[in-house]
């Protein structure tokens, strides 16, 4: 159905580098998510692949034809918008059908695909309505129901669930992953939120400064990141980072452990410290413990814990959990 | 200020302020449509009172519907402004998206270059221009005037509508493109119909300036067959004798046409359809 190759893909907006030389390999049928913090050219990364930005240089191919010239109609995309971009004066089937329209595909054939595509999404009873008449969440599925309606090789989502409110990203997020599974269809989706993309990605790109940090799964780029920008990037709270010198760590520069894998003591341990803040979640505890000898770190408890500020506490490190790295800020394995 | 909690003396002030202001831009109005129905003497001797049923005249009026060729001045000025307000929006609506949108080349140069018309007077141009309508022959036809308030407008129709233009989603025009809409459908089916009140902004500010312009009449097209409203009216203002019932007559006719117009565009101007295209 739907693969990608990017080939030293570069772009600048004058002298400014966006991307940096990106090589990617999608295969057919992935959900491939790109993260990263804002500006660090994944959206625009997006926009070159639908061919809304021009590369500078380098090469894209989806199922193997190379595409650089095509104009964007052309090259079997959708792509669904942050800010759904509808067409206020267009009904709702006419906007998941405007594409086909244009395409100059037969009347009874845009019928049958906006009645599958809307019954998908449950949005049958919309139809005649248009896009001002709608919720957020509702617009936010039309807009995708007409990335549906195209049966596009490559879907490309612009951080789809940004507008929406958290309980209903929850939902639009559970429906985005349902769509993949029974679609099977080759999805490329930025976003900037980790959380998204630890659910929803078979391969999270982690982006930084037009560079690709780490290509991997879920689990991979959290069990085993590559470099600081990941390791600190993937996973909430952020990983606590220890100069190594201070713990008597002679091969790395610097310690990674992530808060969850710190397990917190009144009675001894390696770290002592003072508590300085506390966060109680329901589920989660977290404590903040400034300690003098690796300074400010965090603590992640599952359940209720009753700290209180102030109190002195010790953390040690899980056996085989912490993380080294280089003075470079790569990973030592 | 939240509504709830304006007091009622403020909420008065304001509006006693608002109501004076209005008094003051209506009253010349007022005063050309009271003494267009009164009589000679009356006109002189009271102008500020209302017509009594001894100084009514309609001889103003007669005198303005008798000359015959006053339809055709309406008719001029009517087709004039009308043509050129359709071609200022359009060229203007054109070009604000093009500097808007696209990534080019000299865009910033060429769009100060297109607002410098708005602090040149085009007047200045008058000599050339009329030199330039002799050479095309275009001198004493109505085009040659549609032409000069299209350059007249154009300026500033560009600067205000690039500005809107600049606010129309850029997502909206990507999922166009993506679902392979031409450049052109993009224009006039996505982009114009969100910036219609800006464009009726527009229409408005054009629109006055020429159905009031008495300067590229009087010099491009004083023919009998060419004239509009304004200068046609010149006729009744002699060097020693003026007829004023029929000066005034003719400016109270010439009122309703611009603003049948007016209502038109203002109409445009609060309608809003943007909601709901994006958040």
């Amino acid at each position: 159905m739907g693969s990608l190759q990017l080939k030293s893909v570069r772009k600048s907006f004058g002298n400014v580098d966006v991307i940096k030389g990106i090589d990617l390999d999608v295969k057919d049928g992935e959900f491939v998510i790109f993260v990263g913090p804002s500006g660090c050219g994944k959206s625009t990364l997006l926009r070159i692949i639908a061919g809304l930005e021009d590369a500078t240089s380098g090469s894209i191919t989806i199922d193997g034809a190379e595409v650089v010239t095509v104009p964007p109609a052309k090259r079997g995309i959708a792509m669904v918008f942050q800010s759904y971009a509808l067409y206020p004066h267009l009904t709702v089937k006419d906007n998941m059908g405007l594409g086909l329209k244009q395409a100059g595909a037969p009347k009874e054939e845009i019928e049958k695909r906006v009645a599958k595509a809307s019954a998908m999404l449950s949005l049958e009873k919309y139809l005649s309505r248009r896009p001002a008449e709608l919720s957020g969440g509702q617009r936010q599925r039309v807009a995708i129901g007409r990335a549906i309606v195209r049966e596009p090789k490559l879907f490309l989502f612009d951080e789809p669930l940004s507008n929406l409110d958290a309980a209903l990203r929850v939902n639009t997020r559970l429906e985005i992953a349902r769509l993949h599974r029974d679609l099977k269809a080759t999805m490329i989706y930025v976003t900037h939120d980790q959380v998204e993309a630890m659910t929803l990605a078979d391969k999270i790109v982690v982006l930084d400064a037009g560079v690709i940090q780490q290509v991997g799964s879920p689990m991979e780029l959290y069990n085993k990141p590559a470099n600081l920008f990941v390791a600190g990037f993937i996973g909430s709270p952020a990983m606590n980072f220890i100069e190594a010198s201070r713990v008597g760590v002679a091969d790395a520069k610097t310690i990674g452990v992530r808060p969850e894998h710190l397990a917190l003591s009144r009675d001894g341990g390696e770290w002592q410290g003072k508590v300085v803040h506390v966060e109680h979640l329901g589920a989660d505890t977290i404590v903040y413990i400034e300690s003098e000898k690796v300074g400010l770190f965090t603590v992640r408890l599952f359940g209720e814990h009753h700290y209180a500020v102030d109190d002195v506490v010790y953390a040690t490190p899980a056996a085989g959990q912490t993380h080294r790295f280089d003075a470079d800020g790569r990973a030592i394995r | 200020m939240s509504k709830a909690r304006a007091s009622l003396t403020r909420t008065s002030l304001v509006h006693l302020a608002l109501i004076s202001y209005a008094i003051i831009s209506v009253f010349p109005v007022f005063l050309t449509l009271i003494n267009s129905m009164k009589d000679r003497n009356a006109i002189f001797r009271n102008p500020m009172q209302l017509p009594s049923p001894k100084t009514f005249d309609l001889v103003g009026y007669y005198t303005v519907l008798g000359q015959g060729d006053f339809a055709t001045y309406f008719q001029n000025s009517f087709i004039v402004t009308v043509a050129a307000i359709a071609l200022v929006l359009l060229f203007g609506a054109m070009a604000a998206f093009a500097l808007s949108e696209y990534r080019f080349r000299g865009n910033t140069l060429m769009g100060l270059y297109l607002a410098i018309g708005i602090m040149i007077p085009i007047r200045l141009g008058t000599v050339a221009i009329l030199q330039g309508m002799v050479a095309t022959g275009l001198v004493n036809t109505l085009t040659a005037l549609i032409l000069v308030y299209t350059a007249q407008g154009i300026p500033l129709a560009v600067f205000i509508l690039s500005e809107f233009m600049r606010t129309v989603s850029d997502d909206l025009k990507n999922a166009g493109r993506i679902d392979g809409l031409s450049e052109y459908s993009i224009f006039f089916r996505l982009v114009l119909p969100l910036v219609r009140p800006a464009m009726a902004t527009v229409a408005v500010f054009t629109m006055i300036p020429i159905w009031n312009d008495l300067w590229f009449p009087l010099i491009l097209a004083p023919s009998e067959a060419t004239k509009t409203v304004t200068l046609g009216s010149q006729i009744f203002i002699g060097q020693f004798v003026t007829n004023w019932n029929a000066v005034l007559a003719a400016l109270s006719l010439a009122i309703f046409p611009v603003l049948v117009l007016y209502l038109v565009f203002s109409r445009q101007l609060i309608r809003g359809i943007t909601s709901g295209a994006v958040k």
